[in-house]
């Protein structure tokens, strides 16, 4: 028994296809990502699974229960958080977090456990409007408000889109925090990096998932080797790289350019020596171990050439 | 209930935190009754007029002082070309002219008979209209006076003639205020109830927020009851206050009951937060709600019988006008404030209220599921 049974799901508007026989299951208390571009056809996903949205094929149960038959049984007990800030803006932090709390029947003492650590965080300002607040405070009274009435599972889309670094590792750690209270927590994010953070990942792109696995064993089944680049020019360095005749991929990765090759095994000798007679003389070129970024950009770009 | 009263608080919270809120609750009304209760009447005063007199007698004279003496004509120039004259129509020098032609006493006295010309400016056809009832009256008065004046030369006997007297009932001075602020009370009432009904779910809608209620399990109904009810309140509030304002200022009568005009007034509310409710669902942004409760509003307005009465349209609009829930309740408010007419005598109006409301009500409760 999962938390959430996705199988076969479509929806189509008008002639684009947002999601294209859908299927995965959600295990109880993990933290569950969707990883994949805009556009990919998550929030439209996430729409099915919160009953704002109907699919035009395939089924869905959430926490056993089936998102069109019954809508009402999973508003109850799901939190959802929408990519947009959807609470009150001429309303207070502490009228939002009232209001929601009395509308699902319960109170912020009822709960107050659970929201405590996000809370307090906003609790100086709970008597500013919810409009006036920064973004990352948006997005904590927003957590708040998802969590007041203790729901099972955490819908959260696209949580972390446009705040900053800091806030979003404050972020990932209240998740932590929550999936240790044991709950079960379904987050989109367009940031390849977080996908480590979650115990499972689904890669979705044109409203088709590539891989549903652990962060661990997509990164295991990556067989190719990374070397990693840098020179002075990095800029000159990729356009280089991009005309080696032996180059798989390169793509900019911080301060290294990941390159990989055609063969199996890449030459060190002949990499060297190319840069060299293209002016890269002082290039340093360093083995390094596949990120789960490499491993998604490799997946798309397999899918692309399929297409 | 508890989820009902907790909406409902919070509505109000959001309406009263809304700045503009308070200008419109307050000065709208204001505004409206004083401007327009002033300002619209169907009188028209100092009608500018030019004088074409190629008479020169003592009867084209006498012609031209009655128009001088009333209060409604002001004696603008008098010339010898009709072209020339005509130059103020087209500069708004003037609005009438009155040409006398040569012989007119000669002719009056010989054949009893004699022909004076009116040009009226047109441009604005009622206010045409009103100038030749004015002055075909003058005319006519001066014939009354100057045909005993020749007659009695002959020793005629007068010709018998039915003098015809008027008495206007709920109404004895023709006071357009006593008319008018009822209908702007209507006027008032349905503004506030439509737009702002349908802009603040339109809102919701603009602002995201809708989605994250849809996640709730908060009921249909106790969402829309949400909605409602504040603007219903509002607009009953908004109608005692215009009551007031009318009574102070313009010591307009109100023969019926009050309690049987918020009767009226609270069942016609219903209809038009229907409509505002069922404008919220077909729309998007505030934009496009405001842009059809306007479109609706004028419709039902110059349709209502409020500024020009239903019996002078043609029987198709008449039709139409019998669809328009600002006539019935138009007419219901003049029948209670100036004929003090009761319960018994608008029954029909009351009727067709509540069937109105529960359709609009049911297909804009019907229609807001299918978005959600």
């Amino acid at each position: 028994m999962h938390i959430v049974e996705v199988s076969g799901i479509h929806k189509s508007y008008k002639s684009t296809k947002a999601l294209d026989d859908i299927s995965f299951d959600v295990n109880y208390g993990e933290i569950f990502g969707f990883i994949g571009p805009d556009g990919a056809g998550k929030t439209t996903l996430f729409r099915i699974l919160t009953t704002l949205l109907i699919p035009d094929k395939g089924n869905a149960l959430v926490l056993g229960n089936d998102v069109v038959k019954d809508y009402k049984k999973i508003r109850k007990r799901v939190g959802y958080m929408a990519g947009r800030f959807s609470l009150y803006q001429d309303l207070t932090v502490e009228e939002n977090l009232k209001f929601y709390a009395t509308i699902f029947g319960t109170t912020i003492e009822e709960n107050y456990d659970l929201i405590k650590e996000i809370y307090v965080q906003i609790e100086p300002f709970k008597k500013r409007r919810a409009g006036k607040l920064s973004g990352g405070m948006k997005q904590k009274l927003a957590l708040c408000c998802a969590l007041i009435h203790k729901p099972d599972l955490l819908i959260l889309d696209e949580p972390t889109t446009g705040v900053d670094p800091v806030s979003r590792n404050e972020f990932w750690d209240m998740l932590m925090n929550l999936k240790e209270q044991g709950i079960t927590i379904l987050v989109s994010t367009p940031y390849m990096n977080e996908a480590a953070l979650c115990d499972r990942v689904a890669l979705i792109q044109n409203g088709k998932t590539l891989s549903i696995d652990t962060p661990e064993n997509i990164i295991n089944r990556y067989t190719k080797i990374i070397l990693g680049v840098r020179s002075d020019n990095m800029y000159d360095l990729l356009l280089k790289l991009q005309k080696y005749k032996y180059t798989h991929s390169v793509q900019p990765f911080g301060e290294y350019l990941h390159y990989t090759d055609k063969r199996e095994k890449p030459n060190l000798e002949e990499l060297k020596d190319y840069l060299n007679k293209n002016g890269h003389t002082s290039s340093e070129i360093i083995t390094t171990p596949p990120d789960i970024e490499d491993c998604f950009m490799e997946l798309m770009e397999e899918k692309e050439h399929v297409n | 209930m508890r989820t009902i009263r907790f909406i409902l608080r919070k509505e109000f919270l959001q309406i009263f935190r809304n700045k503009a809120m308070l200008p419109i609750i307050f000065i709208i009304p204001l505004i409206q009754l004083i401007i327009l209760a002033n300002a619209v009447t169907f009188e028209i005063k100092n009608i500018t007029f030019n004088v074409i007199d190629f008479d020169q007698s003592s009867y084209s004279r006498e012609l031209i002082s009655k128009f001088t003496a009333s209060n409604y004509f002001t004696f603008n120039r008098s010339s010898f070309s009709v072209e020339n004259s005509q130059e103020d129509f087209r500069t708004n020098d003037s609005k009438l002219i009155i040409v006398i032609p040569k012989n007119f006493e000669k002719d009056f006295i010989k054949t009893g008979n004699s022909k004076v010309q009116l040009l009226i400016r047109a441009e604005d056809g009622n206010a045409a209209v009103i100038i030749q009832n004015y002055s075909t009256n003058i005319i006519r008065q001066f014939n009354i006076g100057i045909i005993p004046e020749w007659q009695g030369a002959n020793t005629w006997k007068t010709p018998p003639m039915i003098d015809i007297t008027y008495s206007n009932w709920f109404n004895p001075q023709l006071n357009y205020k006593t008319y008018m602020v009822p209908g702007i009370l209507v006027l008032l009432v349905t503004t506030v109830g439509m737009f702002l009904t349908g802009m603040n779910i339109t809102r919701e809608k603009e602002m995201g927020t809708i989605e994250q209620i849809n996640v709730t399990p908060i009921k249909k109904y106790q969402f829309i009851i949400g909605k409602l009810i504040p603007f219903w309140i509002i607009s009953l509030f908004e109608l005692a206050f215009g009551l007031l304002v009318a009574k102070i200022i313009f010591d307009i009568p109100i023969l019926g009951s009050i309690f049987l005009i918020f009767f009226v007034a609270s069942i016609y509310l219903f209809v038009v937060l229907g409509i505002g409710l069922f404008i919220s669902t077909i729309t998007e942004t505030q934009q496009q709600s405001m842009f059809i409760a306007w479109f609706c509003m004028i419709v039902f307005l110059l349709m209502g019988g409020i500024f020009t009465p239903i019996e002078s349209m043609p029987s198709w609009a008449q039709t139409i006008a019998f669809f328009n829930p600002v006539a019935h309740f138009n007419k219901a408010m003049r029948m209670i404030m100036l004929k003090g007419s009761d319960l018994s005598d608008i029954h029909q109006t009351i009727y067709f209220l509540l069937i109105y409301a529960t359709v609009i009500l049911s297909l804009s409760v019907w229609r807001y599921r299918k978005v959600s």
